[in-house]
């Protein structure tokens, strides 16, 4: 418990270092291009747009407004698939920093993972726009979706320290990964219906896969106008702690091993 | 045991293992071979084995010894960057290390950026970074180029950038590892100046150099490290005496 407040107490003296990183990331993304921050809209926009044409017209999709249940899926498998891939080197990638100062080493896994949230954030103005030429009508519910982004910030969180400190002894994680979140792509029901998998493999999407609860949630809120269920709920939020455990846990019992390791 | 308040590091029996470079497994292919083999125990390298000193309040201690020889790890162990694998490190008051000016800068972002940057990494807030920047411009003597990306710098000129950010606090404990041989003349001078307006403030020095000139001016302790292992440590002529005879031979 001392170990903890301890803790705490160190990640709120790096506060500042933690903000200064994460601006640095958001600053240097964009910089010296016309169009700057817009592209956080732009960007995912115009990957919906092709999308929609692609499912639409080649595979006749039937989903009931598929623009919207398409985009929302995607911002969110984005900043899961960008954080967590960001996250795998954030160690690796500072190694000349770590070895010159003291500084906490999870400070940099945490910044990358919260600079993307950033960009999450930024571009759910995007959402904003397919929301609003869909013609999709607000609810009160809109105000729990808060809640999801930071289940699967917490989830992405524990993810990213979990990679990041197995990534400084083996490297090779890194290019796995790359193949894992293929997979987990097309396991995630982001642009077709739960619904058209088998039966077998549909159990285990709905019982396994984090990004199912999250994508779930957020499209009952907006495309059905109800509270998500409570299954989603409790399943989100266990997990985004589960796996926050899990990593911070690995990451703590490692990292003194990092300096010979980078 | 008495406890003995006085000292402001205390290094007792530390010994630093490295992993030798040619032993480092970083693929899994080469784990599960190494691990089939019996080889995982990987081949150890003792960069400093069972050093111990203590330094008071105030001392100025040179550090000194051929390359290769630890010099820079002792002082990693010291921040707190490396952690010991025998032994303790003991270390009370707050360290401003200079192992490598500026190592928070990105080449990427200007000198301003940079500045609150580097200030972050070395652990200062945003208030006092705010308070401090005109006298970091001033002292770096680089007004006219603050807004100019790091990596459009020459190597003298982020040398003052980082000297100068390093060095706005008085802190406890300075530890420098042979930076200042960048810059030209006159900021040498002005670092040294800097230095020597610490030392007389109470600042407790760790100063590694190979300039044994450097070190008996500046330092009245001295610790001669050779192949990670202590040869001699106190009065620094007499260790620098002995360090220099030792190549005579």
């Amino acid at each position: 418990m001392n170990m903890f407040v301890k803790r705490l107490g160190g990640f709120y003296k790096y506060r500042f270092l933690m903000q200064q990183l994460v601006s640095r990331d958001i600053k240097l993304k964009y910089r010296r291009s016309f169009l700057g921050y817009v592209w956080s809209i732009l960007n995912p926009l115009l990957t919906m747009v092709i999308m929609v044409i692609v499912f639409s017209n080649i595979f006749n999709s039937d989903i009931q407004n598929f623009s919207v249940y398409l985009i929302i899926g995607q911002t969110l498998f984005t900043f899961m698939s960008e954080s967590t891939n960001q996250a795998i080197t954030s160690i690796t990638g500072n190694a000349a920093l770590l070895k010159k100062t003291y500084v906490p080493k999870y400070v940099f896994t945490v910044s990358k993972v919260t600079s993307c949230f950033v960009n999450m954030l930024f571009s759910l103005g995007a959402l904003v726009v397919v929301f609003v030429v869909c013609r999709v009508v607000p609810n009160v519910y809109y105000l729990f979706i808060p809640i999801i982004l930071l289940q699967e910030y917490l989830f992405c969180l524990g993810l990213g320290m979990l990679l990041a400190q197995g990534s400084v002894f083996f490297r090779d994680i890194q290019y796995i990964y790359n193949a894992v979140i293929t997979a987990w792509m097309y396991l995630t029901p982001m642009f077709y219906p739960i619904e058209m998998l088998p039966e077998t493999l549909r159990k285990l999407i709905v019982t396994l896969n984090p990004m199912y609860f999250y994508m779930t949630e957020f499209r009952q809120i907006v495309l059905n106008g109800q509270m998500p269920d409570a299954y989603l709920i409790a399943a989100g939020s266990g997990v985004a702690v589960l796996m926050l455990v899990i990593g911070t846990w690995a990451f703590l019992r490692t990292q003194d091993k990092f300096i010979l390791y980078i | 045991m008495t406890v003995d308040q006085d000292y402001i590091i205390k290094v007792t029996n530390a010994t630093v293992r490295f992993n030798m470079a040619s032993e480092r497994i970083d693929n899994l292919k080469e784990y599960f071979v190494k691990l089939v083999k019996h080889e995982l125990m990987f081949q150890e390298f003792l960069a400093v084995q069972d050093v111990s000193f203590e330094v008071k309040r105030g001392e100025a201690w040179g550090v000194v010894g051929t390359n290769g020889s630890g010099k820079s790890t002792l002082l990693k162990l010291i921040c707190g960057i490396l952690k010991p694998y025998r032994g303790t490190v003991d270390v009370r008051g707050n360290i401003a290390p200079l192992i490598e000016l500026g190592a928070g800068f990105d080449g990427e972002l200007t000198a301003i950026e940079n500045i609150y940057l580097n200030g972050a990494v070395l652990g200062y807030s945003k208030e006092f970074m705010d308070n401090q920047f005109d006298e970091i411009v001033e002292f770096a003597e680089l007004k006219d180029f603050m807004d100019m990306p790091i990596k459009n710098y020459s190597s003298g000129m982020s040398a003052r950038l980082g000297f100068a950010v390093a060095t706005i606090v008085r802190p406890e404990i300075l530890i420098i590892d042979e930076v200042l041989a960048v810059g030209d003349y006159a900021f040498q001078e002005k670092c040294q100046e800097r230095m020597h307006q610490m030392l007389e403030g109470g600042t407790t020095l760790l100063y590694v150099s190979h300039s044994i000139e450097t070190v008996r001016a500046l330092c009245d302790h001295a610790l001669w490290l050779n192949r990670g292992k202590m040869m001699m440590k106190g009065n620094a002529d007499e260790v620098c005496d002995a360090y220099m005879n030792s190549f005579n031979v």
